[in-house]
């Protein structure tokens, strides 16, 4: 029997659940007041809901089918995989991206697939999607699409058109991991298609000689999504990758997803998987090293196995491990290492650079603004307050890790 | 002792008319009492004391356009003391040049955290509306419906979002704290609360499968949820009511997905396999 709209809907969100994007932030702002359509992108993206799992749902995720002629073995979607198939037509998801965004359920629509008959046709359906959104319905709001990295040039730059933001998936950290688990992706290949992506967004920022006019192409730029925990890459090689694709690509952001138990697992998965603290700590150490100066080196070095410390965040792991930088005078030290200062961030460091220019700051003036001064403590000097050196300090690590959580009751 | 009397629902010219004759008055902070005209409060409590006429010999008052900004946000909110808080700040910085620019002061330091407060309401606001169709087109447009609980005066300053956002459909956002409404010409603003409309949408239904769908069970953060969506939202959000079942289920679907044995898989798998 042909399953109903709703039917699909379920199987085609239980298919896209691990493909952990979901921003819509970042883009040009945009919105309806003159054309008198519906959308707009204000800058900062919105987190419509938040589902059980702690994630941000700011965007209809869906892919447009399950069929797969791949076989990448973490994959739910996987040839070999027995999960119930369903379809969408362009149409469908068109009608559903608009109905759930009248509705005020979502910023957008972030649609991926599975590869049916060839990359083109695939790539073909996803752009119809966007392109009928944009024309047909004078839709504003943000689109995400999922670039197939065999698609021809044409269907790319139709894409790019129209969408805010595109993205290839890398899936594993090294090249061996990706030839093991996705045997018909290409790491070249793919890394080939993120580089004419990222070419092109280039160019579409520089207004061009002729027309003078700024060209549209994925103003919301190219991110990628790295499975943690599939194969045995460490910490430090994971973050290395994610250095060389910022750097040689400019990729938006890197994605990190801890590879999680799907139904119908491979059996050529590992047993094991990785603590969903794994795939924190590379968040956190990841934008350390995009926000606060720090390189990667710094700080997967702290272990001599090149992991992250589970138990403590990376930033305090380096302080406690380069404890002769410390402790740093709020009322002198420059911008670069007031942020290297555990419980001080992006947002703290400013408002104590523009409160010192009037008076020197004391403790009770860094608690007004809003810093944990519990924490901070050890490590700085302020007026009236030095503490007892670094060094001299066996119990900081206990201070400062998690104490044994009670069991977390539900409600 | 002057004491004034505000309807104080969000409206920033109301307690700037009061604040400028107080200050050209010479009327210092600590002899103003500012209350607020609620329908519930007790009447013979209050007062409304006359603006005192300005004082010609003082200089013409000064008002920093950051100030104005703050003020626009702060005004927004329901602590009470939002209007002498306010009018401590213009006085002072007629002499303290760069007290705004000083995060740690006390006074600065509230006013900056209301300031977020209300930020971070008008931002829950844009997302946790929820507009509920309301029969069929008029005029080839189609109209909406939304209920929100707002738990500040910021309908005013966040409907411009809706109206640059759902241009081509009409739509009224009602709220114990105002309302606003769009017909594709007018954006009509209101202060007086409104009434909770009674309305079932389908969609809902659709949106809510995705909900539960879009959920993956192998990784739940129940506290992640609540800090970012809690609870006090939940009652006007169609999605919300899923969220136990959800979780008191959780456990049990991972086991499953991690004891399920892998399975044999099917022909066309093979059939694609000899392909390569
Ligand atoms: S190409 Fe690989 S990762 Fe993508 S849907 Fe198919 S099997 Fe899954």
């Amino acid at each position: 029997m042909a399953k109903s709209l709703k039917q699909r809907l379920a199987i085609l969100s239980d298919a896209a659940k691990y493909d952990a994007s979901c921003a819509s932030s970042g883009t040009q702002r945009r919105d309806s007041s003159a054309s008198g359509g519906l959308g707009s992108t204000e800058g900062m993206g919105i987190c419509h809901a938040y589902a059980p799992d702690g994630r941000c749902i700011s965007l209809l995720k869906i892919l447009l089918t399950n069929f797969c002629l791949y076989d990448c073995v973490y994959c739910v979607n996987r040839s070999s995989s027995n999960v119930e198939r369903a379809r969408f037509s362009a149409e469908e998801v068109v009608w559903l991206t608009l109905e759930f965004y009248r509705r005020n359920y979502i910023e957008g629509l972030f649609l991926s697939s599975g590869i049916i008959r060839s990359s083109d046709y695939t790539m073909e359906q996803l752009v119809r999607v966007a392109k009928d959104l944009r024309t047909l319905h004078n839709f504003r709001g943000y689109i995400h699409l999922k670039t197939i990295p065999e698609a021809s040039p044409q269907l790319i730059e139709e894409a790019g058109l129209y969408a805010d933001r595109l993205s290839i998936n890398i899936e594993l950290p090294t090249d061996q991991g990706i030839e093991q688990f996705a045997p018909q992706k290409h790491p070249a290949r793919i890394r080939r298609s993120m580089s004419d992506l990222s070419l092109k967004i280039e160019a579409a920022k520089e207004p061009t000689l002729k027309t003078k006019r700024r060209q549209r192409f994925a103003p919301g730029g190219q991110s990628t999504q790295m499975i943690v925990g599939v194969d045995g890459a460490t910490d430090a090689t994971i973050l290395g990758s994610s250095v060389d694709l910022y750097s040689r690509f400019r990729l938006r952001r890197v994605y990190y997803s801890a590879f999680s138990p799907i139904p119908d697992a491979s059996s050529a998965l590992p047993l094991s998987r990785p603590p969903l603290m794994r795939e924190h700590r590379l968040y956190q150490a990841d934008w350390l090293y995009r926000f606060y100066g720090f390189n990667v080196a710094e700080i997967t070095s702290v272990r001599a196995d090149g992991n992250l410390e589970l138990d403590i965040d990376p930033k305090l792991a380096w302080a406690l491990a380069n404890r002769d930088r410390f402790p740093v005078d709020v009322n002198r030290a420059e911008k670069e290492m007031l942020l290297r200062v555990p419980g001080l961030g992006t947002t703290s460091v400013p408002s104590i650079l523009s409160a010192r220019r009037h008076k020197r700051l004391r403790l009770d003036d860094l608690e007004r603004l809003h810093v944990s001064v519990r924490k901070v403590r050890p490590f700085i000097m302020a007026e009236g307050w030095s503490p007892l050196r670094l060094t001299d300090r066996t119990d900081l690590r206990e201070l400062f890790a998690p104490k044994p959580k009670q069991l977390s009751l539900f409600g | 002792m002057i004491r004034l009397c505000l309807r104080g629902r969000g409206d920033l010219a109301e307690w700037r008319d009061a604040a400028r004759a107080l200050l050209r008055a010479g009327v210092g902070p600590g002899n103003v009492e500012w209350q607020v005209r609620d329908a519930g409060a007790d009447l013979f409590g209050l007062a409304d004391d006359p603006l005192p006429p300005a004082d010609p010999a003082l200089p013409a008052p000064t008002v920093p356009s950051a100030f104005l900004t703050l003020a626009d946000a702060v005004i927004c909110h329901r602590d009470p003391a939002r209007f002498a808080l306010l009018y401590r700040l213009l006085w002072r910085v007629q002499g303290e040049r760069a007290l705004l620019s000083i995060p740690s002061d006390p006074d600065v330091a509230r006013a900056e955290m209301l300031e977020k407060a209300i930020r971070r309401d008008a931002h829950k606001m844009k997302a946790f509306v929820r507009f509920k169709e309301m029969g069929a087109p008029r005029d080839g447009r189609r109209r909406f419906a939304a209920w929100f609980e707002p738990d500040n005066f910021i309908v005013g300053r966040t409907a411009g979002f809706f109206q640059r956002r759902f241009t081509d459909m009409d739509w009224i956002i009602a709220t114990p704290k105002g309302s606003a409404a769009w017909d594709g010409q007018t954006l009509t603003l209101s202060d007086e609360p409104s009434e909770k409309p009674n309305l079932i949408d389908d969609t809902d239904d659709l949106w809510r499968t995705y909900f539960a769908h879009i959920f993956n069970p192998a990784r739940l953060k129940v506290q992640a949820m609540q800090s970012q969506m809690p609870k006090k939202y939940w009652k006007n959000l169609p999605e919300a009511d899923l969220i136990p079942d959800l979780i008191a289920g959780a456990e049990d679907r991972m086991r499953d997905m991690i004891d399920r044995e892998a399975t044999q898989p099917r022909p066309f798998h093979y059939r694609i396999r000899e392909r390569e």
